[in-house]
Parts: C-alpha cells; sequence; structure tokens
C-alpha cells in the first residue's frame, strides 16, 4: 500500500477547481484517458474486496476444496478466539510503540539535522537513508545482528558483561527487537518529511520567539511542535499504516511470528495471521474474515484522517 | 548612543560563544544518531567484506572477500536472477503508474465530464484497500482465473494504477495556471499535444518524487511475491533473500550480507540520485 504524501496540502487549491472552466472539450477523451486506471483498479482492487467479502461468509478449504455458506459465524469464531484477540493486543501495542517512538525521534532528529550548521546535508542523508531500505533488507540485517551465536550484539554484550540473551527465543527480547527495527527502518521517512515541514515553517514566527527572548527548547516546544501539528498528523497515519503492513517482511525474516507465549507467537501481527491462515492452514474463510475486519479498521484510520486532516492549520503563504 | 554600542559590543562575544557550544552540542548529537542509523548497514558492509573463517567472528575489519562473497550467492543462490527480476518489475511498474496517472490526472483536472467526482472519489477511496488485505480473492484471481501465477503479468498489471499518483499529478496539474491550457486550446493544440510540451515539462519534479516513491515501494514487495510466484525463476530479489537464509544448515553469513547490500542498492540509488526532486516535487515549497 502506498500513502498519499500531499495530504496536508489538500485543501489549498480546492476553491478554484469547481469555478474554472473546462480547459478542453471532448465527450470520450476524457474517459480514454481515464480508462487504463479505473480498468486495474475495478479488476485488481474493487473485484478482490468484494470477494473477500463474499468468501469471509463461507468455510471454505482451498486444499480440499470444500466451500459451505456459513454466514458471520467466522466472524464469531474469530472475535471470541483467544489466540485472535492475543494477536490483535499485540498488534495494537506495537503499532503504538512504532508510533510514538518513530515520530518522537524523527522529529527531535529532524530538528537537529535542519539546524544551519556546517555539513547539515551530508548529516540529512545520512539520516533518511533508511527509508531506502525495505523491510526484508532491514530483517536480514538485524538478524545477522542479534544472533545469539555469531552475531555482534551479543559478541560484544558477551565480552563486556558475559550475558547472551537469546533475541528471537525470549518473548520479550523478540517482541522489542521486532520494534526496534520496525522503528529504524521507518525512521528515515519520518525524518523526510520532519524536515520538508520544517523547511516550510515561516522564518519570522521563529525570528519573532527569539526576539522574545526564547531559547532554542522554548522555542521548539511552544513554536516548532504546534506549528508541526498538521504534518505530525499526516505521519501519525502513514505511520499507523506503516506498522500495520509493512511490518510483515520484517517479522517473516526476523521471527517468523515466534515465539509463542499465551496462545499465539507474540510477534504474530494482524497481517501475519492472515498470511498464515490463508497461505499455511488454508482456512480462507477465516482469512477472509480478518481481511474484513481489518478494512474495516483502515477504513476507519482513513476516514478519521479526512476528517480531521480537512480541518488540519494552514500556515505560510 | 556610545553606551548602546558598547554593550552590543559587550554582548556579542558571550552570544556568539553560546552559538558555537550549541552547534557544538549538535553536532555531537548528530555524530550519535548516524552513527546509531547508520551502524547495521555499517556492519552488513563490513562483514560483507570478510572471507568465510571471519565472518563469524569478532573481527570488524573489512576483508578483500566481497566479490567472492557476492559471487556465491549471485551463481549458487540464483541472486542474479532475482535482481534482474525485480528490476524488471520495477522499472515497468514504475513507467506504468507514471503514464495512467498522469493520464487520469489530465482527464480529472482539464476536462468537465459526468460522474467525475464520482470516478475520482472511487480512485481514491483504493487507498482504503491495501493489497495485503486482498491476497486470498487476489491470488485466486491472478494464479486460478487468470493463469498468471510464476508469470511477471502478476506481479506487474495489478500495481499499474496508482491513487497516490493520479492524487499527486492532479494536485500538481491544479497549481499551473489554467491560461496556460487556454492559450495551448487556442493555438490548436490537443491535450496530449498540451500534456508533452508544457505539463510534463512542468512536472519533472513531481514525475521524480513519484518515482522514487514508486521505485522504492515496487522493489521492497514483499507478501505478494511470496505468495503468487512459486517459480524460482520469476521470484523477485526481496523473497530472495529470505531463500539465501535459509539455506538449511549453517547460514553463509558473509554471503547473506553481500546478497543485502547489494538488494538494498538500488532503490538507495534512485533515492539519493532523485532526492532533490524528491524533496521538492511533494515535501518542500507545496504552501508556496
Amino acid at each position: 500500500m502506498t500513502v498519499i504524501p500531499t495530504a496536508p496540502t489538500e485543501a489549498a487549491p480546492a476553491a478554484r477547481e469547481t469555478t474554472a472552466a473546462p480547459a478542453f472539450r471532448g465527450r470520450l477523451l476524457p474517459w480514454l484517458f481515464l480508462a487504463p486506471t479505473l480498468l486495474v483498479l475495478a479488476v485488481f482492487l474493487y473485484l478482490p474486496a468484494a470477494q473477500t467479502l463474499s468468501l469471509s461468509t463461507y468455510r471454505s478449504n482451498i486444499v480440499l476444496g470444500t466451500r459451505q455458506f456459513v454466514g458471520l459465524s467466522n466472524f464469531a469464531e474469530l472475535l471470541s478466539s483467544p489466540a485472535y484477540r492475543q494477536v490483535a493486543g499485540q498488534t495494537l501495542a506495537f503499532v503504538a510503540l512504532v508510533v510514538v517512538l518513530g515520530l518522537g525521534l524523527g522529529l527531535g532528529l529532524a530538528w537537529l539535522a535542519s539546524r544551519p550548521i556546517r555539513g547539515g546535508r551530508i548529516y540529512r542523508l545520512l539520516l533518511i537513508f533508511p527509508y531506502a531500505l525495505s523491510p526484508a533488507v532491514a530483517g536480514t540485517l538485524w538478524l545477522f545482528l542479534f544472533n545469539p551465536e555469531v552475531g555482534a550484539v551479543n559478541q560484544l554484550l558477551g565480552s563486556l558483561f558475559g550475558v547472551r540473551p537469546r533475541w528471537l527465543d525470549d518473548p520479550t527480547l523478540a517482541f522489542g527487537l521486532v520494534t526496534a527495527a520496525a522503528v529504524w527502518k521507518g525512521l528515515g521517512y519520518n525524518v523526510v518529511f520532519y524536515l520538508a515541514a520544517l523547511t516550510n515553517l515561516p522564518k519570522e514566527v521563529l525570528e519573532a520567539a527569539e526576539i522574545d527572548g526564547a531559547n532554542g527548547w522554548q522555542s521548539f516546544w511552544r513554536v516548532v511542535v504546534p506549528l508541526l501539528s498538521p504534518m505530525t498528523f499526516f505521519l501519525l497515519f502513514t505511520n499507523v499504516v506503516y506498522a500495520l503492513f509493512d511490518s510483515f517482511g520484517l517479522v517473516d525474516i526476523l521471527t517468523r511470528g515466534g515465539p509463542v507465549e499465551g496462545q499465539a507467537g507474540v510477534t504474530t501481527f494482524l497481517v501475519y495471521q492472515l498470511y498464515e491462515d490463508a497461505f499455511r492452514n488454508f482456512r480462507t474463510g477465516i482469512a477472509a474474515a480478518e481481511a474484513v475486519l481489518m478494512l474495516l479498521l483502515v477504513g476507519v484510520i482513513t476516514l478519521l484522517q479526512f476528517r480531521f486532516g480537512s480541518r488540519r492549520v494552514h500556515y505560510g503563504a | 548612543m556610545a553606551l548602546d554600542r558598547l554593550e552590543v559590543r559587550r554582548a556579542a562575544p558571550s552570544v556568539s560563544g553560546r552559538r558555537r557550544l550549541s552547534h557544538a552540542l549538535t553536532h555531537a548529537a548528530l555524530i550519535v544518531a548516524v552513527f546509531l542509523v547508520a551502524v547495521p548497514l555499517l556492519f552488513a558492509l563490513v562483514k560483507a567484506t570478510q572471507p568465510s573463517d571471519q565472518v563469524i567472528t569478532p573481527n570488524l575489519l573489512p576483508g578483500g572477500a566481497f566479490f567472492s562473497n557476492l559471487g556465491r550467492v549471485w551463481t549458487e543462490a540464483n541472486l542474479g536472477r532475482y535482481m534482474l527480476n525485480s528490476l524488471i518489475v520495477t522499472v515497468a511498474v514504475v513507467v506504468g503508474k507514471t503514464i495512467l496517472s498522469v493520464l487520469a490526472a489530465l482527464a480529472f483536472v482539464y476536462f468537465r465530464f459526468p460522474l467525475r467526482s464520482l470516478s475520482f472519489a472511487l480512485v481514491l477511496f483504493t487507498l482504503m484497500l491495501p493489497t495485503e488485505l486482498l491476497i486470498v480473492a487476489l491470488f485466486d484471481l491472478v494464479s486460478t482465473r487468470l493463469g498468471w501465477a510464476n508469470s511477471y503479468l502478476a506481479i506487474i498489471v495489478p500495481f499499474l494504477a496508482s491513487a497516490t499518483g493520479t492524487f499527486l499529478f492532479r494536485q500538481h496539474f491544479m497549481n499551473i495556471p489554467t491560461s496556460l491550457a487556454d492559450a495551448a486550446r487556442i493555438d490548436g493544440c490537443g491535450p496530449l499535444l498540451f500534456l508533452r510540451h508544457v505539463l510534463l515539462p512542468l512536472s519533472l519534479n513531481t514525475i521524480g518524487a513519484l518515482a522514487v516513491i514508486q521505485f522504492v515501494y515496487v522493489w521492497d514487495q514483499y507478501l505478494w511475491p511470496l505468495v503468487i510466484m512459486q517459480s524460482d525463476e520469476r521470484q523477485v530479489v526481496q523473497v530472495g533473500l529470505r531463500k539465501l537464509i535459509d539455506v538449511g544448515g549453517q547460514t553463509d553469513w558473509g554471503a547473506v550480507m553481500a546478497g543485502a547490500i547489494v538488494t538494498l542498492l538500488p532503490p538507495l540509488l534512485v533515492f539519493t540520485v532523485l532526492q532533490e526532486q524528491f524533496s521538492k516535487g511533494f515535501a518542500l515549497g507545496q504552501d508556496k
């Protein structure tokens, strides 16, 4: 899934659109231009979405070739399943941690890197490069770093303190490790957007704060943070989506959803569970019902974004 | 008057002293942060160059075995094939997405037609339908009904339309003065000529920004190729990485690290080269 990066400015040109006369005329032409996009979306997004809805009301098994209408009982089964509830709960915890840590660190680093210092460009580039790394590559690097026997982290910890934690076998450590890796991988994205927003801040306001005797810390908390709230709001949603979906590659390579504690693997998040049920356990109907529940979640998140997003403050020219 | 100036002169050194200290602290904080962010990558870089007997030791001195490590995964573990597949798929999707979303944005901004708002809503609404959630039905459609499993089509065609791209170009076109389009029309220019000679040259930053986002997005895709590509011959490099680790028995970490480094180079290269456009295209200066 990609996310609209322009959301923070959406409201600006809306007025012109309704008043302006069309530049070009033609009945067929606009449809010709739109057709490829609409066709691909209809066939590969809307059709599968409708099918997912219908599949969620069946109990079916691809391997056995069985298919039986069960109404909403897949949903009832999921919502009453302790394992699924555990997965949902730990997903929410993971998302919350990734968002809070990612936004906090991203803003702090962007603020530091945006200061007029020598070599600022190099710092900025070195801070944002993880944006280009894939979750799979991030998972691979961290898997080796935290390998209990030959990983650098345990070799260091072992020689300094004589401890060699089993990072991927211990539930708490594994959860923390996946979270940290996700934050690390997402940091570049947050820094990019915060840097952009910081560059766009009205200089006069910051100068006024400085003249009024605000020190760096005060102008950061009292002036910069409030002015950045539209960007923070936008990043809040993109980060939630990132944590929900892009965590898959990371989890698959680092932990395969484990280690198990309670009813399920502690790093089995909703998307990973969906994949397992669909392509490992072949519980197609259940997997479809999980997809529908997540679609509802994404729908609520997106609606919130549009609802509150359009009311965001506008500054600048 | 004279006193004022004196005070200013006296105050100046202490202000600049404080500024120097704060600059030094900023440098220190940034160096620590940059180092921490880079550690996993630096470690991978070093280990990718070490011969097998050093890779699993704490030794952190670069060796000269990068190309022999890479050679092992490139041919024996099929990395070369995976890279080529990823490159084909990524370029096809990025080019296709750009063309399709430019055309769609052209229709939305420069034409008035029935159901225009509804069509735009339908495009925008797809943002709520992440592919990850549709994999069950999409798998059925693409592999069973279309018979595209194990072909490039399966990982190219479903991703050709882009709500993000359409939205981005629409925003950008709306910021271009309408008088340009009017002038083009009066000169007898059709929409495609107008696109070719006026809009595209004015859209280079937007195209660059979108290219970066899409390149990184497509190159980094993992779940869908993992599910739909059973044949190793068409698999992409992200899933290939997983296979490098899973060789069974002892993982050849030097080779895996060399593979990881090579895997991350293309998006990093695109990102670094187009970073200016990336920033200008949609983030910087958009309110101006």
